[in-house]
């Protein structure tokens, strides 16, 4: 009863104090909008208008309906023509352009005989002496890029001469299961609720205990007899609710600006949220009991933040990374809500699907719990 | 005879290479208000520190309300008020949210609370205040607040660290009646200070130096007891005399007082006020006569010995 009554008297004062501060009280609500905007427009994993430039050493009718082609496909913008390679190979060198095609003099000879182009079955001979029809260089930094310019090479080229392209084959069909039209959003959308509450989560707590310190409460409060384990359930309580503010924020926006409905259950989303949202609370409890000040704390928040938006799954794919990486991401609660979130929202996974992630969830959060409370000590030594 | 509230045998804490409090004893009877006298590092916030049980003693122990420390120091936390040196409230929030917040942890019911936080405001002149910012209060409107919280739950023991200084004379005097009261109601209080007024309102009170106790008692007795005569001289360049004097056998120390000089005599000295007469140079016109020590003589004396047994 008594510590009830304690838990709720921290609880109501950090939420005055969150009240009178303001600022804060706005970015809570005005960050989540701005990164989803943000995010959601900008991300983009489906690599389009890249800026290219071009050097047409043929000039024939063969060579410009080529470079119309290349356009077509949309992956590049010709932003230059340049007469020499010295010259684009400069323009690459200043990223002015990410890559050059080279269409050599002698194009509509080695059109005529590439395979590409389907004139007829090349035999061995010929096969040997045909030579690509043009040249990408491309400034392979960004692999993405890379990639995207690397998937032209392969350009069928019959329809240069108005003939049917040559039809391949499929080996397998592939059905895109919820996300049909490949929309780049519809990942980035549930993921994003990860990232943001990964960010203000540990952020409000790992300063919870500092900020006592810092502003001088820190030995009043320790002269009271209230319990480390009720301050640390009364400094998480306030935060759960405005995490969970912060979830709603971002899915229902997500839901009217990019059409990123949920699709499974609203209280399995909940219940997943909150775990994850309790992990992030107690993991910033445990590095508020070692922060000396705010600004350490802060270090410590991007420390956790920084590979939660790169190996947790959000910008990359968890099941290409190395071992190694995968085995740091799965101690980050990001990696896993990431997986649960994106299971809700886009696939209607229910709870049983998500039971071993959830537990995992609730583990580290009752650590966290445990951890910051053991450690914080009622002394100043 | 109840038992004493406060026995601490021996207790040190040390910082490093730095001793702030030196084997200090203690005996502090309930019902009494019993004050900390000392200069700025003498120790006298440290050692409160460790009688409340924030701060682990390096060596020695003591019994706070029948509770040994260092040791668990939770049971204490009900039965004292701590009134910290700074104010450690948070500025935030308004005075009644505070007083709130204290209330709430120290588990008052709401019942008790809303009577509770009433008297509390009328007592301590705060009702005004009630819903102003406690970062807006002014110094003395603060540590009334203070005052507040750390009585709010009617310990049995309060801790006050220097809780007037940041009080003109006339809310101090307010304050002290209100320390009364509390000692009426069966409180008893630990203060620190460095005013001599203060200190002399006191029922007994214990002088700090560099760690060390150098004196305690009830002020009077002190000042009675004190091991110097003192020697008032009134007249003449008292400039000029304090240089002559100081430094001269059998003198102590000297502080000018306005018109007045303040010589401390040696005890074995038979006739001060002739032997300062005649180390000074007085001429015949200038007065100088024997006059009864006050707490300030007790301290000098006191501290000042600590300064020749450290040269030493
Ligand atoms: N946490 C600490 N670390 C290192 N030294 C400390 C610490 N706390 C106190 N000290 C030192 O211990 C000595 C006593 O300090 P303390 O605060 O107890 O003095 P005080 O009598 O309360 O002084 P004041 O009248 O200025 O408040 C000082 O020399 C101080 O520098
Ligand atoms: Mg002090």
């Amino acid at each position: 009863m008594t510590s009830l009554r304690r838990i709720w008297a921290i609880l109501r004062k950090e939420l005055v104090q969150l009240r009178r501060d303001r600022t804060t009280a706005a970015l809570i609500l005005m960050i989540p909008q701005i990164q989803l905007i943000l995010f959601g427009y900008a991300i983009n994993t489906n690599v389009r208008h890249i800026p290219v430039a071009v050097v047409d050493q043929s000039r024939t009718g063969l060579s410009r309906a080529l470079i119309q082609m290349v356009e077509a496909t949309q992956v590049v913008d010709v932003t230059l023509r340049l007469p020499t390679v010295q010259e684009a190979r400069r323009a690459v060198r200043a990223s002015r352009v990410r890559a050059v095609l080279i269409l050599p003099p002698d194009l509509d000879a080695r059109v005529a005989r590439s395979p590409a182009a389907n004139m007829g079955q090349p035999d061995s001979t010929e096969f040997a002496s045909a030579r690509p029809v043009g040249q990408w260089i491309v400034d392979a930094s960004d692999t993405m890029v890379a990639g995207a310019i690397k998937g032209l090479r392969l350009m069928p080229l019959a329809e240069l001469f108005r003939q049917p392209p040559n039809r391949q084959v499929p080996t397998c069909e592939v059905a895109l299961f919820s996300n049909p039209e490949q929309r780049t959003e519809v990942n980035v959308v549930p993921g994003l609720v990860g990232i943001i509450l990964t960010m203000t989560m540990i952020m409000f707590t790992s300063a919870a205990i500092v900020r006592e310190r810092e502003r001088g409460n820190m030995e009043m409060l320790i002269n009271t007899p209230v319990r480390p384990i009720e301050l640390m359930l009364g400094k998480i309580v306030p935060y759960m609710g405005i995490g969970l503010v912060q979830m709603a924020i971002i899915l229902s926006l997500g839901h009217v600006l990019f059409n990123v409905p949920v699709a499974g259950s609203l209280w399995v989303l909940l219940a997943i949220t909150l775990l994850f949202i309790l992990a992030s609370l107690s993991l910033g409890l445990v590095f508020s009991t070692f922060a000396k000040s705010q600004l350490q704390a802060m270090q410590l928040t991007v420390f956790v933040l920084l590979p939660s938006i790169l190996l947790s799954g959000f910008m990359f794919p968890y099941d290409g990374m190395p071992k190694p990486a995968q085995w740091i991401a799965n101690v980050l609660p990001a990696t896993h809500l990431m997986t649960m979130i994106r299971g809700v929202v886009l696939r209607d996974a229910w709870i049983e699907d998500l039971a071993g992630g959830m537990i995992w969830m609730g583990g580290f959060a009752a650590l966290g719990l445990l951890v910051a409370t053991l450690r914080f000590r009622k002394r100043l030594d | 005879m109840t038992e004493p509230v406060v026995v601490a045998r021996g207790i040190t804490r040390r910082f490093g290479p730095k001793t702030a409090v030196d084997t200090v004893d203690l005996r502090i009877e309930r019902g009494q208000i019993y004050g900390f006298l000392g200069p700025n590092g003498s120790g006298k916030t440290t050692l409160m520190r460790m009688l409340t049980g924030i701060l682990r003693p390096s060596e020695g122990e003591a019994l706070v309300l029948g509770v040994r420390l260092p040791g668990n120091a939770e049971p204490l936390k009900q039965q004292i008020g701590y009134m910290t040196q700074t104010f450690s409230h948070y500025r935030d929030m308004t005075v009644l949210e505070n007083l709130r917040f204290c209330a709430d942890i120290y588990g008052l019911t709401a019942r008790e609370r809303r009577a509770r936080l009433d008297e509390l405001l009328q007592i301590h002149d705060l009702t005004e205040q009630a819903h102003q910012m406690a970062g807006s209060l002014s110094g003395g409107q603060r540590q009334r607040l203070a005052l507040a919280a750390a009585v709010l739950h009617r310990p049995r023991l309060l801790f006050l660290d220097e809780p007037t200084s940041a009080v003109d004379p006339e809310s101090r005097r307010a304050f002290w009646e209100q320390l009364f009261d509390l000692v009426d109601d069966g409180a008893s209080i630990i203060v620190s200070t460095h005013f001599m007024d203060e200190a002399e309102r006191c029922h007994r009170i214990a002088i700090l130096d560099h760690g060390r106790k150098r004196a305690d008692g009830p002020p009077p007795r002190l000042m009675r007891d004190l091991d110097a005569n003192v020697v008032e001289v009134e007249g003449g360049n008292l400039r000029l005399f304090k240089r002559d004097l100081d430094g001269r056998p059998g003198i102590m120390s000297t502080a000018q007082i306005g018109e007045r000089l303040r010589v401390l005599v040696e005890k074995s000295i038979g006739d001060p006020a002739a032997h300062v007469r005649k180390a000074g140079k007085l001429a015949l016109n200038v007065r100088c006569e024997v006059v009864r020590p006050n707490l300030e003589d007790v301290f000098v004396s006191a501290t000042r010995r600590a300064v020749r047994e450290g040269a030493a």
